[in-house]
């Protein structure tokens, strides 16, 4: 964990509404608070539907959040408007790393287009040279081929091409990085090399990540600190020790409860936590911080007996 | 449980260098894209002899007042409905022989032309030379296909990629006044244009314009609205890359297989479209030859006199089963995927 404390990123009672009015409104994220700080690797977990891609893609405001303030570095940037220079400076300083290796990569642009799109656009590079050797050591640096520059994806393997995905992001410089699910599509045996170099870039440039995955042990080995969605709420939020040792909430302690582990012996007897998802949710619970540093949704008795 | 028993780490060796660059080079060469394109279109024999075709057919008709033997509207009617004849050269059914009362003569003695007259596809009822009849045809057709290509893509692409870009109310009401303009037959259309215009070229390109460009623009939109959530088009908005960009850069190419399949269906239609006209009237007025009233006129005189409807039918089959294998091998040489 960084050791000054300064957040990067603050989210304030977001929320991200969908077909807002309609019949089938979806309230995809529902009133969520916290904040990153500056060096950390932030993990967002939970089930499919929970928001929590959605959540990603409204900090780097691929939606217009509904309400909240996102603020980043201490501003808020959740009103901005496309197109503004405030706008274009944002662009540069967070960028995200998706899930599918392969559909975040045009199919019909070689690599050199697709890593430097980010250096065109802000016009980063003054010349073509300048920009073919940039492309070279982002290559470099995500342990690629330069030659690989003239290729189209097609011709790349699942953990390469998400090799590419990262570098795309780094030629821009951006401070802070939103990985959605960066290794869920790739095989296992690749998944560690992608994350091994995630946390290498991360020492060597000093990056702040936001880690999206649904992988419990994976996100535990990458994240200093770990929130749990549920349904639209961050229903936990502590330091990935804690959140591992001292599960607080019954949704994250069903979570914890299904990782299976490598040992026979362990899994004849492992007992699966029910969650049952009608129970634990009132309106009088919030987000509440029941111990130094571990947040938990709750109402204030609930609280009190875990202070 | 049994324990597993520990192994030194000394025991483990590397398989392969941590050098895995070498480990990791593709083998075959690199090219620009239409370096690629290129390629992947001429190792498909069939599309290169499509295009071979559609090319010198072009040629013929932009250069067809210096091809043409004869004027295509300069009547003879002493000459009329003479079979094809090409030169001396005794071919059967190109050596000016005609069927007629069960024998077999020379039609170009019986009408009293002088030596050294040839009409290698024949003449029509009025006595016009077929083959320049059909050179300037083909032109008048491939003038209305390349017209109705340009509608297509002029106003239907950009129609439906903002469509299906923008979505929501946008979408709503360009889809309302795509389902307008798509309800009025465009025969109706033409019939209509007539009262303000002359039938001619003018009225069936501009009836063409108005309606041809409707099927575009919903494919379009359609691929449009499955493209936009691919993470390859959210990445270069997180980069800040504007609409328009995306547009051409993202869009377009990935468009390119279905832009390139529906031109190759809009083309034929377009041609047939225009011949259709004609062949009920209302398309190019006389004297003027389309591929469309050649096949009229042809058609009237088929049982006696069929080398008059053959010529122009091959040459639209031609057309239609070039542009369309011509089609495929485009769609196949702009993606990079397709195997050669």
């Amino acid at each position: 964990m960084a050791d000054e404390k300064t957040p990067i990123v603050q989210v304030k009672h977001l929320k991200q509404y969908f077909n807002i009015g309609k019949a089938n409104e979806v309230k995809a994220v529902d009133d969520i608070s916290f904040n990153i700080y500056k060096g950390e690797t932030f993990g967002l977990v939970g089930e499919s539907g929970s928001g929590k891609s959605t959540t990603g893609r409204s900090i780097i405001r691929l939606y217009n959040p509904t309400s909240g303030q996102i603020l980043f570095e201490g501003d808020d940037i959740s009103k901005i408007k496309n197109r503004s220079p405030r706008m274009k400076q944002f662009r540069q300083q967070m960028q995200m790393i998706f899930q599918d290796p392969y559909a975040s990569l045009n199919p019909r642009m070689k690599v050199k287009d697709i890593i430097a799109e980010g250096l065109d656009i802000n016009g980063l590079t003054k010349n073509d040279d300048e920009r073919t050797q940039r492309v070279e050591e982002l290559l470099d640096m995500v342990h690629l081929n330069p030659e690989h520059m003239s290729r189209y994806p097609y011709e790349f393997s699942g953990g390469q091409r998400q090799r590419i995905g990262i570098a795309r992001a780094l030629a821009v410089d951006p401070q802070f990085i939103i990985a959605d699910e960066p290794i869920s599509a790739l095989d296992v045996s690749i998944q560690a090399q992608v994350v091994n170099l995630l946390q290498d870039i991360q020492k060597q440039r000093n990056l702040t990540y936001m880690f999206i995955a649904h992988d419990l042990s994976m996100v535990k080995y990458i994240s200093d600190r770990i929130a749990v969605m549920y349904s639209g709420k961050i229903v936990e939020l502590a330091s990935s020790d804690e959140i591992y040792n001292n599960p607080l909430h019954p949704y994250t302690q069903s979570l914890l409860s299904a990782i299976p582990v490598p040992d026979p012996e362990v899994e004849k007897t492992r007992e699966r936590i029910d969650f049952d998802h009608k129970k634990h949710f009132s309106d009088d619970q919030r987000l509440q911080e029941v111990q130094p540093g571990h947040f938990l949704y709750c109402n204030d008795e609930q609280a009190t007996k875990y202070r | 449980m049994e324990q597993v028993p520990k192994i030194p780490k000394e025991k483990f060796k590397l398989l392969h260098k941590k050098d895995d660059q070498a480990q990791e080079s593709l083998g075959t060469p690199s090219l620009t894209y239409l370096q690629d394109v290129k390629r992947r279109l001429f190792s498909n024999k069939v599309a290169t002899v499509c295009l071979i075709l559609l090319g010198i057919m072009v040629l013929i008709s932009v250069f067809a007042p210096v091809v043409a033997p004869h004027n295509p509207n300069t009547q003879r009617v002493e000459y009329s409905n003479l079979p094809p004849k090409i030169g001396n050269l005794d071919i059967p059914g190109f050596n000016g022989m005609q069927n007629m009362d069960g024998k077999s003569v020379d039609a170009y003695k019986e009408v009293g032309a002088p030596k050294g007259t040839y009409y290698i596809l024949g003449t029509d009822y009025l006595g016009r030379d077929l083959l320049s009849r059909i050179i300037y045809g083909t032109r008048l057709s491939l003038i209305v296909a390349v017209l109705a290509t340009l509608v297509d893509l002029i106003i239907g692409l950009p129609y439906g990629i903002v469509s299906g870009w923008k979505g929501g109310k946008v979408d709503t009401f360009l889809q309302r006044i795509i389902e307008i303009v798509s309800s009025v037959p465009n025969l109706v259309v033409v019939i209509l244009m007539m009262i303000i215009l002359k039938p001619g070229l003018v009225s069936i390109v501009i009836a063409i314009a108005l309606t041809d460009w409707v099927t575009m623009a919903r494919l379009i939109r359609a691929q449009t609205f499955q493209l936009k959530e691919q993470e390859y088009i959210l990445a270069a908005r997180t980069l800040g890359e504007s609409s328009t960009k995306i547009a051409t850069k993202h869009l377009i190419p990935n468009l390119s297989s279905t832009i390139i399949i529906q031109t190759m269906f809009t083309i034929p239609n377009a041609i047939f479209f225009e011949a259709f006209l004609s062949f009920i009237g209302i398309g190019i007025p006389a004297p003027n030859a389309s591929l469309g009233t050649l096949l009229s006129d042809g058609q009237k005189a088929f049982r006696f006199l069929p080398y008059q409807m053959w010529a122009p039918a091959l040459i639209l089959s031609i057309i239609m089963i070039a542009t369309n294998l011509l089609g495929d091998g485009l769609r196949d040489a702009f993606d990079p995927q397709s195997s050669d």
